[in-house]
């Protein structure tokens, strides 16, 4: 499983990461929400949403 | 497997290294960038880190392990390269010799040749300069700034809130208004004067004045402005002089087809990130250099696997490339968001609230919507994305 962590200090709700993963990050309130782990096989789509995100607030293990 | 030297320390020397990587290119890649400093992120350069210090731990890209084993030549400027023979030379003589190239030397601010002295002159593009700057934004000091873009704005704002004075100077009739447009740039404009700022526009700066360094400035109608620093934001020029002499398009930035690769028959060479001119299919053929910090990302994704399969002996990713310009900008507590490319808009709609209040405006040229800004709006101008996306690409 691949771990998500969403800095919510960071986060400004830009929303650049639901473009690049819409499965797993979704606009709302807090401004993102998204599943503490996800299947392997979207590693890739969480990493492009951690590289998009202007504040460099996700973090992906 | 084949050796790759990328040239330029920055986001887009990483995000296409991580793309080589990515695209399973396993041989050796040495990255040459002049700053000491491993790639870090610029735009809270003139945001949040002038405001409140500059923590480069902080600012440093989050780098994937694919990237572990390549090797940093920092501190390094790559002066002069030989396409013909793969040979890059390095400012303390040495070069290194490679099978592909990638460009990613980015840009550094334009400066005026003006006359007067040079001390109390400063520009903005490396965490070295916002140094530099933030330790004289001393409250009540005198913050000339040349120029109204972005950075210029953003300086301003960010100068205000730390106590200075500060004033603007711009050839441009408002702020920002070549991405977007009169009637925001000047809804922009007096958000900026509401906080004290004071506006010189259609005038430039015909010298500087004072002994050793710059007491004040001669506008070009005649009246002097005094400043205890001038922050010169008028433009970039981008880094391809050590490229010259390969036969290379080089007119404005390097000339690169969808897949980011240059013409040269010898070498596989792409370009990345704001030194790259490039195709973008939404917005026509006409290839376009942006300066937006989501388009390194994008070229460089793509320039990895191009050259990845170059160096494989294979065709690369001719399909067009539709990236989304994307930039957003923070003056004051104010957002602006906006993607696609406003500044080609020939008409605008405020589709969503005022222009003195957070709003949504809409731009549109022949085709349709071709580009979108919010101010205060990030949520309801994420919703445009797709519908600009939707765009044919013509
Ligand atoms: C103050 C500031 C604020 C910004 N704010 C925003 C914003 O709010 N929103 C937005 O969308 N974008 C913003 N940007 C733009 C964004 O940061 C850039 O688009 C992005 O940094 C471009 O990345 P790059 O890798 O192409 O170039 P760079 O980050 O410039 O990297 C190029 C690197 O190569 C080095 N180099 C150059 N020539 C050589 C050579 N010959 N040999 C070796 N090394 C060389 C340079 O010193 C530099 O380290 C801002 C930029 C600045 C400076
Ligand atoms: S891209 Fe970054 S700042 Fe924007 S919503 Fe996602 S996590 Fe937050």
């Amino acid at each position: 499983m691949v771990r998500i962590i969403v800095d919510a200090e960071k986060c400004q709700g830009y929303g650049q990461c639901c473009f690049e993963a819409p499965e797993i990050f979704t606009l709302g309130d807090p401004p993102v929400t998204h599943p503490a782990e996800v299947d392997e096989a979207l590693r890739d789509d969480a990493e492009r949403a951690a590289d998009a995100c202007p504040l460099q607030a996700i973090t992906v293990e | 497997m084949g050796e790759v030297i990328i040239v330029g320390g920055g986001l887009g020397a990483l995000r296409t290294a991580e793309s080589l990587r990515g695209a399973g290119h396993s041989g050796p890649i040495t990255v040459v960038g002049d700053e000491p400093c491993l790639p870090y992120n610029r735009p809270p350069l003139s945001k949040d880190a002038l405001l409140t210090g500059i923590d480069m731990s902080a600012l440093e890209f989050r780098r994937r392990p694919s990237v572990e084993d390549i090797t940093w030549k920092l501190g390094h400027r790559a002066i002069a390269s030989d396409l013909s023979t793969g040979t890059v030379t390095l400012d303390d003589g040495t070069s290194l010799e490679a099978d592909g190239l990638v460009v990613a030397s980015g840009i550094r601010p334009r400066r005026l040749p003006l006359s007067g002295p040079e001390e109390g002159r400063f520009v903005l593009r490396t965490a070295a300069d916002a140094e530099q700057i933030r330790s004289r934004l001393t409250p009540g000091a005198r913050v000339l700034v040349m120029g109204a873009g972005f950075i210029g704005c953003e300086l301003a704002a960010t100068a205000r809130r730390l106590g200075c004075e500060v004033a603007i100077v711009a050839l441009d009739d408002e702020p920002m208004i070549r991405p977007l447009g009169p009637e925001v740039g000047a809804a922009m404009r007096r958000r900026h004067e509401r906080q004290g700022v004071h506006f010189h526009l259609g005038l430039t700066v015909d010298s500087f004045q004072g002994d050793e360094r710059v007491r004040s400035v001669r506008l070009s109608d005649g009246s002097e402005l005094a400043a205890d620093l001038v922050i010169e934001a008028v433009g970039s020029v981008p880094n391809v002089e050590w490229l010259e002499g390969n036969g290379l398009d080089l007119s404005d930035g390097v000339l690169v087809d969808s897949s980011m690769r240059a013409a040269h028959d010898r070498m596989p060479v792409v370009a990345v990130g704001d030194v790259a001119r490039y195709p973008l299919a939404l917005f026509g053929p006409t290839p376009r250099r942006i300066e937006h910090w989501n388009m390194p990302t994008e070229t460089g994704r793509r320039a990895g696997h191009t050259l990845a399969a170059l160096l494989a002996g294979q065709e690369p990713d001719r399909t067009p490339f539709t990236a989304m310009p994307a930039f957003w900008s923070d003056q004051y507590d104010h957002t602006l968001q906006s993607f696609g490319m406003p500044g080609l808009a020939t008409t605008i709609e405020i589709t969503d609230g005022s222009l003195e209040e957070p709003c949504v405006i809409e731009y549109h040229d022949d085709a349709g919507l071709v580009g979108v800004v919010g101010i205060d709006r990030t949520k309801d101008v994420l919703g445009y994305r797709a519908r600009l996306a939707e765009r044919s690409a013509s």
